[in-house]
């Protein structure tokens, strides 16, 4: 039962974590978070809009994908280890499920060419995506000296120098906390 | 005679660790690990799983999904996904026992803006390689600089430039 009035009961089961997270992955073409927040907060009110700004906060500060985050944590909050299981199998499982069906008919009719021309529109189309997300990201740090550095300094050692991730890492992290330590911007 | 999926699935495993700022941080380094070192699948082909994904529901680090069955069939599938999930459970299920207010954190501060710049470094890498790779002619950098300028100037849903370009697409119109 979801309670809105109220502040404290807002427990969810497995099961229940197990169909938000899962109704979240399936209708979350092309982005899960703006469907995220409008079922935990205002659909099922398990967190006020606070909460979710934290939540959204520490998800982006833990590896992996952010919706992949706050499915184990919100998980975890509301029904310890069998909630947090539940949660990322409801987000992942449907959707791998449904990738994998729509790559087998792709084995099956990729070589018909209207196929063929669809899939490189579509695929010059996600490039896109992933250009604009960049870019919108990029946006807010643009009045940072140092976080521009760091940037350009990222996308030198990736697409000029070809360095591989680890050692990316390992040279301009610790230059990015010092520089981030220091600075105030 | 290597092990595709074996490795594979420890690669995923370790880029899912590292993965500052979301799984698309880490598709370069998957696309050299799978394409360039491996060779187990050509570019074009990377792409065009990478844009299966992207037209399908989800969160979008099952592309490692079609990955894993790429390589290795509905095992390969199902390991790789796994693979990738695995990490982001212990690590963000540890972290939700000590959940306290992050943010009020100094050292969380820190890390939050030297991890920043870093992770959109990475996720602007992907976009230009993710480009290089779809275009097969000059109209193939139309479609991508449209849908960027359409995604960056409206607040409309992602699905409408890719459902365009579907449509373009199967009418040979690019």
């Amino acid at each position: 039962m979801t309670a809105p009035a109220q502040a404290a009961p807002r427990k969810a089961g497995p099961l229940d974590l197990f169909i938000a997270f899962a109704a979240m992955g399936m209708v979350g073409f092309g982005g899960v978070m703006p469907w995220a927040r409008w079922i935990l907060v205002d659909k099922r009110a398990w967190f006020t809009e606070v909460e979710f700004l934290n939540l959204l906060a520490l998800s982006n500060f833990l590896p992996g994908g952010n919706v992949v985050n706050i499915a184990v944590l919100v998980g975890a909050r509301q029904s310890g280890l069998p909630g947090a299981v539940a949660a990322l199998l409801g987000l992942v499982a449907p959707p791998a499920l449904i990738v994998t069906a729509i790559g087998g008919l792709y084995q099956v009719y990729g070589q018909l060419p209207v196929v063929q021309s669809t899939i490189d529109a579509v695929a010059a189309a996600a490039a896109g995506l992933i250009v604009a997300m960049g870019l919108r990201l990029a946006y807010p740090l643009r009045s940072s000296p140092r976080a521009l550095a760091v940037m350009a300094a990222v996308l030198l050692a990736s697409l000029v120098l070809r360095m591989p991730l680890v050692w990316m890492l390992l040279l301009i992290l610790p230059a990015s906390l010092l520089a981030a330590r220091m600075a105030r911007r | 005679m290597e092990r595709p999926l074996v490795l594979l699935v420890l690669q995923v495993l370790f880029l899912s660790c590292v993965a500052v700022g979301g799984f698309v941080t880490t598709l370069p380094e998957l696309h050299r690990f799978v394409v360039e070192t491996h060779r187990w699948m050509t570019d074009d082909r990377f792409v065009t799983l990478f844009a299966l994904a992207q037209a399908a529901p989800g969160p979008n680090m099952i592309v490692v999904t079609l990955i894993g069955w790429e390589i290795a069939g509905a095992a390969g599938a199902a390991l790789a996904t796994a693979a990738a999930c695995l990490p982001t459970l212990v690590i963000a299920y540890t972290a939700s026992q000590f959940w306290t207010r992050y943010n009020q954190v100094e050292w969380y501060r820190i890390f939050e803006r030297a991890v920043a710049p870093i992770a959109v470094g990475l996720v602007l890498t992907t976009g230009v390689l993710l480009t290089g790779s779809a275009a097969k002619s000059w109209t193939s950098y139309v479609i991508t600089a449209a849908t960027a300028a359409f995604l960056l100037l409206t607040r409309r849903s992602p699905m409408i430039p890719l459902a365009v370009a579907a449509v373009l697409g199967a009418a040979h119109l690019v």
